[in-house]
């Protein structure tokens, strides 16, 4: 798909764009914001990992997942558990009747640590499990539902049970997880004071890096052949299958790295705000990310980043100002997205404000290969929406549709 | 824990443990008749299917509130006039919805989805707005309450049987309507074959009105009834949807009786569980079985059409 | 730092609004209570930390959730913390300064508290923080408060287990309200066995588990255990298991809408808590709850609090009174409420106590602070920063309102890390 040098790339149209969110990230919010809101910036694109698995796996793929939260939650508590160990030494819980232990299990009466806890003693097993776990779960979960061509609206619903199961387990089972406080009162990683400002400055650098590394993970499967089967699945599933695809284990594929990117910004977020809690793995949270996915756009990865940012700068906005209007709004939003811009802002950039680019800087259409796959594929959206209606080979109601 | 009971004793509880399976079945069929209805014959996902419960519910609360401060000689039987309220009401906004956004989705059901989580959203805060956000109580005539004493030791609660009576009728009565009536076959029509319905001159866009309003409006005759055992609040609706949702998909869509096998099912295991377990337990215990057998069965139990 | 005006968004001045006359009424006799006011103290001598303090002003954050599940419950304590505002600014506010609040939503999500709290403390510089109710929003805040040294005064009654220099804690605790409670039941009714019912997380968990133990230690029977998940609706299984092993009491801690259910589905089962067999006593239900739930189905259970809104003394007569005034007739008060409505008349005692706003000299004044005019009576703090209070027990009535049966004789001392429950 590139023919071009790397260096070349900075220079195309997509390119600019990623530099110009970089820009903004890691030069001018740093410099407009202070401290407190820029950790909240933070906070912020932890979310946009989910989202731009979400692309990915709905977008792309056609699967749409209510469960997200789930591997986020479970990258989050990973990491969480390690912060927790290290600040639970026998020192500095010598007031518990059981030093060592955190405490919350001091509370329920625990005496020593579960063993499933052992193991998030060392830092790299944590930073393997923050991947790992969610990779495994939503592998367990693929392997269960797309080889059975379960998917759809069907899929959505289980996604939505397992994230239910998830947290009673989670919230009942205390005396291993917190329960409904989450794993709070972390303090050190590593022996590096997470709660400074500064640590909190360099954590956010940190996540931005890791943004990009995501992104451009993304990328590059959303530019190689197997982007394009991914598409392809989600327009036509019969016609892939018959061309020899194994459908199922793509479909695998681009879930588990949606889990992976999920649970990769659970981990951050522990990082960033220093807590983790059930509250991010039920329903309402997990279907709070799709509405970043869905409002920057279903397509466009960039656009993913933007709308985790917009949606919950919006949210903190209205909560200081007007709290009872969020609610509306968010359903506006969630109602309006859907209905008048599918596409969300990527799509409605690329219909108005793209034209503008080309005028300005005179280039054609044409000799746009490099333009960011997803914007064609955009345009390609709403005709596979409307030719689905009627074909006599297949109901028009089934529930492997998107 | 059964030493100490006589056999009588140990007859009305298992009696009475029965009755309550059944109660939790009937609450089940309530809660999704009208969301089969609306899923199985349109493919529309309703996320805001609790919040048109809790409409019915509030429906009731105005209507009792009213009945208490105008006609209180009437306020018996006031509980009829409600739950047709209820209805007609939630029918009402069912139809609005279905015009202002539902029809533009019809080939979108992952979009159905988002959007009518938005309209609960919206919903939710409309309630709060209005009733305020605590929990509101409605007033039940006095024969509503308390239990019925069929034998000495049996007591059943009369609520309970009122909500199995509704049930049943509904029931009955939304089979009669589907595949007893004229408007029913239209349905079918237009689910197996949208097209050549059309072609023959029904009126395919005026069927899906009608037919989301009725879902919309068993779901406030849902909501009604539950006025007797649940609570009545801007919230209250989101303790429902994940069961609901899941006994119409593990009954099957566009199977009206695989909804109700399939609530029969998960009430009759959770009720058991419950009652050898603790109540967080049987509940993840239930909702991983449902969740196991959708994995190696997904059409559900009694999918009419195992077309892929 | 800057102390003048903040320019923070959603910033709401409460100064009493159109209710001058019980509040001057009140004023008067709060007067008596409170330290007498010389001329209000520069502010470089009584703020020294860089907090919201003016010449006439000083700024308070309130972080209560208006929006989300936890709205209903969390109403109430916004209520009583803006009308003792009110009520202090109209006695001549504190060390001559009125109090001006910017108020927060917590919206239901504990990082959202968490944000917030930072929020008020980092940006808007207050003097003391009224908020959280859930546990789980107090576990959130409470890294933040400690890391920025701010005050959180905290008013919903909770399972104990924690003792933070940052928290002052105008609830009661576990022992407080379970020890007496079970005590209570088994001296006055007889009671020997014991059912124990509760919502699935922290609060009613670790406080079967304080009852478990008072119950083994008193040589009676716990004959059954029982959790379900919040906002779970069924219970008829377990009213059958309940009708089944006939307790002589049962204990309950179930909340929020669950309660509802529960407590309609007892009643329709032909319960009648009036008989006392069994006898109910519940830790979680207050007269903001049978709102919901309605009298007629809550009839004869028994409450175990430090407050009831019936309470038959002169402070409360006043409070109720000025509350209904300025929220309207038909209100109820809950245990929640009230502790709520204490937090600014403790904070205040404090801060004049110590002649200044910085928290680290308020701190060392706590112990010892009393507040006479308090509704439920009269409180003091401990140095554990919970408060000495009496505890009650309340028989329901079909009006929602609860009808005091009992009092401690003394007041109970608070002790959030009992011996032998660890």
């Amino acid at each position: 798909m590139k023919n071009s040098s790397p260096l070349k790339w900075f220079g195309s149209r997509e390119g600019l764009y990623y530099l110009a969110l970089a820009f903004l990230l890691v030069v001018l919010l740093p410099l407009m914001l202070d401290p407190f809101r820029l950790n909240m910036v933070g906070k912020y694109l932890t979310y946009a990992f989910v989202a731009i698995g979400l692309v990915m796996c709905w977008g792309k793929a056609g699967i749409l997942s209510l469960g997200q939260g789930v591997f986020f939650g479970l990258g989050g508590y990973c990491m969480a558990m390690f912060l927790k160990l290290e600040a639970s030494t026998p020192e500095a819980t010598a007031i518990q009747s059981t030093p060592g232990i955190p405490d919350f299990m001091d509370w329920n009466q625990l005496t020593e640590l579960p063993w499933f806890w052992e193991p998030f003693h060392s830092f790299s097993f944590t930073l393997i499990a923050v991947i790992g776990v969610p990779v495994l779960l939503a592998f367990v979960i693929g392997f269960a539902m797309f080889t059975r061509r379960v998917g759809g609206v069907y899929f959505a619903i289980i996604t939505q049970a397992i994230a239910a199961i998830l947290t009673i387990l989670i919230i009942g089972q205390q005396g291993y997880t917190g329960g409904v406080n989450g794993i709070t009162d972390l303090q050190t990683l590593m022996g590096w004071d997470i709660r400074t400002d500064a640590a909190k400055t360099t954590l956010y650098f940190i996540c931005v890096g890791m943004l990009f590394l995501c992104l451009f993970i993304a990328r590059l499967v959303q530019n190689r052949k197997l982007g394009r089967i991914l598409v392809a699945m989600n327009a036509q599933e019969m016609r892939v299958r018959f061309s020899g695809y194994d459908v199922a284990a793509f479909k695998i594929f681009v879930f588990c790295l949606a889990a992976a990117f999920a649970g990769i910004g659970g981990a951050m977020f522990t990082l960033i705000v220093g807590f983790m809690s059930p509250s991010f793995i039920g329903i309402v949270a997990s279907i709070e990310m799709v509405i970043f996915c869905a409002l920057g756009g279903r397509l466009s990865i960039l656009g993913a980043v933007y709308g985790a940012l917009l949606v919950n700068a919006a949210k903190s906005g209205f909560s200081e100002s007007f709290p009872e209007l969020w609610p509306f709004a968010m359903g506006a939003l969630f109602i309006g997205v859907v209905l008048a811009f599918p596409n969300g802002l990527a799509g409605l950039y690329q219909t108005y404000v793209m034209p503008l680019e080309d005028k300005l800087f005179k280039r054609s259409k044409g000799a746009k290969v490099e333009a960011s796959p997803a914007k064609p594929a955009a345009e390609r959206k709403p005709k596979t929406e409307k030719t689905d209606d009627y074909d006599p080979m297949i109901d028009s109601y089934s529930p492997e549709k998107s | 824990m059964f030493d100490g009971y006589t056999s009588s004793e140990l007859m009305s509880i298992f009696a009475m443990q029965g009755f309550a399976g059944l109660s939790l079945f009937s609450v089940f069929v309530l809660m999704a008749m009208g969301l089969a209805i609306i899923f199985g014959q349109m493919g529309v996902i309703n996320m805001a299917h609790g919040e048109f419960m809790i409409l019915g519910a509030y429906t009731t609360y105005l209507t009792s509130g009213f009945f208490q401060s105008y006609l209180p000689g009437l306020f018996g039987g006031y509980f009829l006039i409600a739950m047709l309220l209820a209805f007609l009401v939630c029918a009402a906004l069912g139809a609005l919805i279905e015009w202002l956004m539902i029809r533009h989705l019809y080939h979108r059901p992952l979009d159905t989805l988002l959007a009518t989580w938005g309209l609960s959203l919206i919903m939710q805060q409309a309630y709060r707005s209005i009733f305020g956000a605590r929990e509101v109580g409605v007033e039940l005539p006095d024969w509503m309450m308390g239990a019925f004493q069929v034998t000495d030791l049996v007591e059943l609660p009369i609520n309970g049987l009122f909500v199995m009576i509704i049930a049943l009728s509904i029931a009955v009565g939304v089979y009669l309507l589907m595949y007893r009536s004229g408007y029913g076959k239209k349905v079918r029509a237009v689910v197996q074959n949208r097209p050549m319905a059309e072609a023959v001159g029904i009126n395919s866009a005026g069927i899906d009105r009608a037919t989301f309003a009725l879902g919309c409006g068993i779901a406030g005759i849902a909501g009604a009834a539950f006025t007797m055992i649940g609570s009545t609040g801007p919230s209250s609706g989101q303790a429902y949807i994940v069961d609901t949702f899941l006994v119409v998909v593990f009954g099957g869509a566009q199977s009206l009786i695989g909804t109700i096998v399939s609530a029969f099912g998960i009430s009759q295991a959770q009720s058991t569980m419950e009652f050898f377990l603790s109540g967080s337990m049987a509940k993840v215990l239930t909702l991983l079985v449902v969740v196991g057998i959708l994995m190696l069965r997904p059409e559900g139990l009694m999918a009419l059409k195992v077309r892929r | 730092m800057d102390t003048t005006e903040q320019t923070a968004g959603g910033r709401s001045f409460g100064k009493g609004l159109g209710l001058r006359k019980s509040l001057m009424t009140l004023a008067a006799s709060v007067m008596l209570a409170t330290s007498a006011q010389a001329a209000a103290p520069a502010t470089a001598e009584v703020n020294t930390t860089g907090l919201a303090v003016t010449d006439d002003t000083v700024t308070v954050g309130i972080l209560h959730s208006i929006t989300g599940t936890m709205a209903l419950s969390e109403i109430g304590s916004v209520q009583a913390e803006k009308l003792a505002i009110d009520q202090i600014n109209a006695s001549g506010g504190v060390l001559g300064r009125q109090i001006e609040y910017v108020q927060e939503d917590g919206a239901s999500d504990w990082p959202t508290f968490a944000e917030k709290s930072r929020k008020l403390l980092r940006q808007d510089n207050v003097a003391a923080i009224f908020g959280a109710w859930t546990s789980a929003s107090r576990k959130a805040i409470l890294p933040v408060i400690e890391q920025y040294n701010g005050m959180l005064y905290y008013p919903t009654f909770y399972e104990g287990l924690e003792q933070s220099p940052n928290v002052v804690y105008t609830g009661q605790e576990a022992t407080q309200q379970i020890l007496a409670g079970i005590d209570w039941a088994v001296e006055n009714k007889g009671a020997k066995t014991f059912y124990l019912l509760g919502s699935d997380y922290i609060w009613p968990r670790t406080s079967n588990k304080i009852a478990r133990k008072h119950i083994d230690k008193l040589g009676l029977k716990v004959v059954g255990e029982e959790y379900y998940p919040l906002g779970h609706t069924q219970f008829n299984s377990v009213i059958n298991k309940i009708k089944l092993r006939k307790p002589d009491v049962i204990f309950a801690s179930v909340v929020g809408g669950s309660n509802v259910a529960f407590y309609k589905q007892m009643k329709a089962a032909g319960v009648d808590f009036t008989d006392e067999k069994p006898l109910l006593l519940t830790i979680s239900v207050t007269e903001d709850e049978i709102r919901g739930i309605g009298g007629e189905n809550v009839e004869g259970i028994y409450a175990s609090m430090k407050y009831f809104q019936s309470l038959d003394n002169p402070n409360n007569k006043e409070f109720v009174a000025a509350f209904k005034e300025a929220y309207g007739d038909d209100m109820v008060i809950g245990d929640v409420t009230q502790a709520a409505y204490l937090g600014p008349w403790l904070w205040k005692a404090a801060v004049e106590k110590a002649g200044s706003f910085d928290i680290d000299k308020i701190r060392e004044e706590f112990a010892g602070i009393e507040f006479t005019k308090a509704p439920e009576g009269y409180v003091r703090i401990h140095e554990n920063h919970h408060l000495w209070s009496k505890t009650r027990i309340g028989k329901a009535q079909t009006d929602g309102q609860y009808q005091v049966v009992y009092e401690t004789e003394e007041l109970m001392e608070p002790d959030p890390f009992p011996e032998g429950y660890q």
